[in-house]
């Protein structure tokens, strides 16, 4: 039984997981002193300290998630989605498509493809732009080291906060009536309706895009990881803790349009960008910045709106970019607000 | 002949998997003839919404993942 050893596999491996994870303080702390860390006084033994403990939470963490991901996607697929989103009124066809652009497997090379076979399909343009601002917005890694880094809260802010964006924006694009600004041959193009539509997938198979995901995904973050965090612990240690509050502290008004422009061109994946996010809240800058900071840089970017030209017209990248752009900046605003 | 298509606009996954079929191709000695096609009006004639595309004697076999290459010999020696 193929299946049965596959599910088994995963049952000890979980039961592993939690086993190391629940005790990562009691290792790391066996480290230190075995090491004779715990003993030097000196600020840099703390720095170390934090590292060896945050490194290998982060990883487990996101481990995880990214496999408990894979196996979640596996249910969804562009054609699903866009299925479900057919001849859905206005404001519901928004929030649904900014809940599936979580959960539909998405690459933004495949932008333009996924566009015009929503368009094509009826969609409205709101509603598909509602989806291509919630899918690479709300990002699973950038989930995770929130809440591995921050607490739940944050992460919780991040994920409600960026629905709200997604929602939004694509409702009032929706409402503008902006399909002048398209271009027109995507309204031309016939698509084949593809044959061999559902194969059968068995939950071995799922389990197995979950083992693809985790290789995938951790093989190209864990170095933005282990150079974040290092680079957080490092600063932990040397650089004065206001150093930022100055610049993007809440009594700098203008911060968060400029974090918001700044990152713009600044393109990262979300593993590379999040340590730095720590960095400058540890050193003063303020929630609300920060974060606008993130969202702006995984969010919006310049290759994005290239991808994005061969079907949309200038003003419409720039309506998009400025209505997305808008609403990064207040949600950091009311978090300066609030916090 | 096996008639292969790799649909993409130049994605690193579209890369590989036309790499993926050159190799399988050449490794079984099966007389392949591998395209790959960037046009967009022609790759969204064949109904897909994430790139790589992969077409095998005109029909889609796979959009958006690679397959192993023991899935994709399997493909080949169908036809």
């Amino acid at each position: 039984m193929k299946y049965k050893k596959k599910l088994w596999t995963v049952i000890l491996l979980l039961v592993i997981w939690v086993g190391i994870y629940f005790n990562l303080e009691k290792l790391s702390a066996l480290i230190n002193d075995i090491s004779g860390l715990s003993s030097i006084k000196e600020g840099y033994a703390r720095s170390i300290e934090f590292f060896i403990f945050e490194v290998p939470k982060v990883i487990l963490l996101l481990t995880l998630i990214v496999f408990l991901m894979g196996i979640v996607r596996s249910y969804f697929s562009p054609e699903k989605t866009r299925a479900l989103l057919e001849k859905k009124s206005l404001f519901l066809g928004n929030v649904l498509a900014s809940v599936l652009g979580i959960f539909t497997p998405f690459c933004s090379c495949s932008a333009v493809p996924l566009f015009i076979g929503f368009v094509e399909a009826g969609i409205p343009l709101g509603v598909t732009l509602s989806f291509l601002i919630s899918a690479p917005m709300i990002n699973e890694v950038a989930l995770v080291l929130l809440f591995g880094l921050f607490g739940w809260k944050t992460a919780a802010i991040y994920i409600s906060t960026g629905l709200l964006i997604a929602i939004f924006s694509g409702y009032i694009i929706g409402k503008l009536k902006l399909e002048k600004f398209v271009e027109p041959w995507v309204y031309e193009i016939k698509s084949g309706k593809r044959e061999n539509e559902e194969e059968k997938i068995t939950f071995g198979d799922r389990i197995d895009s979950g083992y693809i995901a985790v290789k995938d995904i951790v093989s190209k973050v864990w170095i933005y990881i282990i150079i974040g965090v290092g680079v957080g612990s490092f600063a932990h240690g040397y650089v004065p803790e206001d150093f930022m509050a100055g610049l993007m502290g809440k009594s700098a008004w203008w911060s968060v349009p400029v974090s918001v422009l700044i990152g713009i061109p600044l393109y990262s994946n979300a593993a590379g960008i999040i340590p730095i996010v720590q960095v400058l809240l540890e050193k003063g800058a303020s929630l609300g910045t920060a974060l606008a900071f993130m969202m702006s840089v995984i969010g919006l970017s310049l290759p994005e709106a290239v991808i994005l030209k061969k079907v949309l017209k200038l003003p419409m990248i720039f309506i998009f970019f400025g209505i997305v752009g808008l609403g990064i900046i207040i949600v950091g605003y009311i978090f300066n607000l609030i916090y | 002949m096996v008639e292969i298509k790799v649909l993409g606009t130049g994605c690193a996954r579209c890369n590989e998997l036309e790499k993926l079929c050159y190799n399988v191709a050449a490794e079984n000695n099966i007389d392949a003839d591998i395209k790959k096609v960037s046009d967009l009006k022609e790759i969204m004639s064949y109904g897909i919404m994430q790139t790589p595309g992969l077409v095998i004697n005109g029909k889609v076999k796979i959009s958006g993942k690679l397959p192993t290459s023991s899935t994709l010999l399997n493909w080949m020696k169908e036809n």
